[in-house]
């Protein structure tokens, strides 16, 4: 009767830090992720300037070089400046906010709708269960950016509209992966008991079904992440994702672009700079949970 | 198997049903053609005339059936910034975007396919690490950003490679194509190498992982045991054994690269489709944009339709699995 071992009980915490902890790579990424995250969330702290603020920018400081006194002498630029004299560093700062504002929503969205719909599937199995999964099918065949498009081109764009935009584009994923999680769980004797004491159905889905279910969904989550804020920074790239008034990481790069030409890198190439460092931290991270939390995976 | 080609075709033709309503929607539900077509100054017996003509006062049910007959006859309406019909200048594009869309698979497969069997065979070593840790940057690089970059390095910097436009075209059977001259080479170069990277990753990430379960495989093992070289192994028995998942894939994939190609279309200025949809969607060209939607989910339709029959026709189980439900 000894020699069962109890499994070691760890606080959430301590298993995040013992995931990363391994490989230098992913901490590298986790590491750059929070501090992105922390200056976008304190943004108006951490910058030298509202770059939103008219009153605050001097057209005579326009399009300067890395590194450069402003007009007045009373600004150092860092990164440059744009064409209406906008401290670039001050714009990413900001523009990151944004993106990682749209990014999260539209995932939380997404994550909401597809685990109640890929729950709802696995539970009730039968004629929803292949209803649910056919739109999923579908919807899959198709590349995101393409029902991306087509969405925004029909019905314009604004914020709320890429929202939602990338939300239709997204729930399809978390609706397969908490199906597939869920289908498994189903066979188990813990929803046969809870079945059984006469639980109601919600709260069967809810409190014993799902709870088991989250892991892959964390990590899709975590992928999907990463391809919002690129989906949303192409397609704001492109003038069909976010207005003017809410300038995204994408929405600079394609500010800066006809200044290419003329060899004024600096307007396009740090916020997109900051985009892909922001994407690929985002990856690294989602990669080391992939390897962590799949079963299949584990050694 | 008849029954799945029935089911299949009945489900396309669902998802054909549902994305032309999609686009009717929005082109005729939302917004007034009318006042695109007329001057401001017209007179409301004007735009009563013309609302007349364009059949706008019928029920909407009516005017999707109308729609949908244009459809069919091929007939979107001629576009407005242009003038020609719509289907007309979406068709002149298409070469340019087929042959960007070859070239970047072509690209992706030739470098993907050797990396990826580098890093299944090394998959502990240095370089098969690096190899996945750059692959993952491969899909985490924004598409748009690469292609900037690229156009400041290779055409601002160093003045190697055009950064738009096509450059000559030579015809061949009645297509225009680039890749003939060094010139259209030039040119051609830098947006598939730039579309060609959104696909490299997964092809790295596919082949690795085949060449990684081909390894364990019994016949490798008897190649071995029969005293076979490693070149031979690889080259012949892994590479034949791994090569029909990925050329499956990268059939399945080639849609996503035509959509994807509207990006690389808008920043290399190449004269393709998708520039034309971002150009219509910025001129408010709706036939154009009516167009290109019907043109593009007919193509994947069709796509999604011919790698499901042929899988079943292919596979045993997808052909029993389904008839079992």
């Amino acid at each position: 009767m000894n020699d069962i071992q109890l499994p070691e009980i760890v606080s959430p915490g301590k298993r995040l830090w013992r995931i990363f902890a391994s490989d230098w790579i992913a901490l590298l990424g986790l590491a750059v992720l929070s501090l992105l995250v922390l200056l976008a969330i304190f943004a108006p702290f951490v910058v030298p300037q509202n770059p939103y603020d008219l009153a605050q920018l001097n057209i005579l400081d326009g399009r300067l070089p890395p590194a450069s006194q402003s007009f007045d002498e009373k600004m150092f630029y860092l990164l440059g400046t744009d064409d209406q004299g906008r401290d670039i560093y001050s714009a990413i700062i900001f523009g990151m906010r944004i993106s990682l504002g749209v990014g999260l929503l539209s995932t939380l969205g997404a994550l909401l709708i597809g685990t109640t719909l890929g729950l709802s599937a696995a539970y009730l199995g039968k004629k929803a269960d292949s209803l649910i999964m056919r739109i999923v099918d579908i919807q899959l065949s198709f590349p995101a950016i393409l029902i991306a498009l087509i969405l925004l081109a029909v019905f314009g764009q604004g914020l709320g509209k890429i929202i939602v935009a990338l939300m239709t584009v997204q729930w399809a994923y978390y609706a397969r992966t908490v199906r597939s999680a869920a289908l498994v769980e189903m066979g188990k004797e813990y929803i046969e008991a809870a079945r059984c004491l006469g639980l109601g159905h919600l709260r069967i889905i809810f409190n014993h079904l799902l709870p088991n279910c989250i892991a892959p969904l964390i990590v899709v989550a975590a992928m999907q992440i990463a391809a919002a804020i690129a989906l949303e920074a192409t397609l704001s790239f492109l003038g069909l994702g976010l207005p003017i008034t809410e300038p995204s990481l994408g929405l600079l790069i394609s500010n800066g672009y006809s200044y290419l030409m003329s060899g004024k890198y600096w307007i396009s190439f740090y916020p997109g700079l900051a985009l892909l460092v922001m994407i690929v931290s985002i990856n690294l991270v989602a990669d080391r949970l992939r390897d962590t939390l799949n079963p299949r995976l584990q050694k | 198997m008849l029954t799945i080609i029935l089911r299949r075709m009945s489900e396309s033709l669902f998802v054909l049903l549902l994305m032309s309503l999609l686009v009717f929607a929005g082109v005729y539900a939302i917004g007034n053609p009318v006042d695109l077509l007329i001057s401001p100054d017209a007179t409301p017996q004007d735009i009563e005339q013309v609302t007349k003509a364009l059949g706008l006062d019928k029920p909407l049910w009516v005017q999707y059936g109308y729609f949908i007959v244009q459809v069919f006859r091929g007939d979107l309406g001629h576009s407005f910034l242009v003038g020609t019909p719509a289907i007309e200048l979406l068709l002149s594009k298409m070469p340019a975007t087929m042959e960007l869309a070859v070239a970047a698979m072509l690209m992706a497969s030739i470098v993907g396919i050797p990396l990826g069997l580098i890093a299944g065979l090394k998959s502990d070593s240095w370089i098969g690490k690096t190899i996945m840790t750059a692959s993952i940057f491969g899909f985490s690089l924004p598409t748009f950003w690469v292609g900037l970059v690229f156009i400041m390095f290779f055409s601002v910097e160093l003045g190697w490679l055009p950064s738009s436009g096509r450059g000559p075209t030579s015809i061949v059977l009645g297509i225009p194509v680039s890749f003939l001259s060094w010139e259209g080479l030039r040119h051609l170069l830098l947006p598939a190498l730039n579309l060609a990277l959104f696909k490299l990753a997964l092809i790295i990430r596919l082949t690795r992982a085949g060449t990684q379960e081909a390894l364990m495989q019994d016949y490798v093992r008897f190649a071995r045991a029969k005293g076979l070289s490693q070149t031979r192994i690889i080259g012949v028995h892994v590479l034949k054994n791994i090569l029909i998942p990925i050329v499956t894939v990268i059939g399945l994939e080639f849609g996503s690269v035509i959509a994807f190609s509207i990006v690389t279309e808008s920043i290399f200025a190449w004269p393709g489709m998708g520039k034309l949809l971002i150009d219509s969607i910025n001129g408010l060209d709706r036939p154009v944009i009516v167009a290109y939607l019907c043109l593009i989910v007919v193509f994947f339709v069709v796509i999604n339709l011919a790698v499901d029959l042929i899988y079943a026709l292919l596979d045993p189980r997808v052909r029993f699995g389904a008839s079992a439900k």
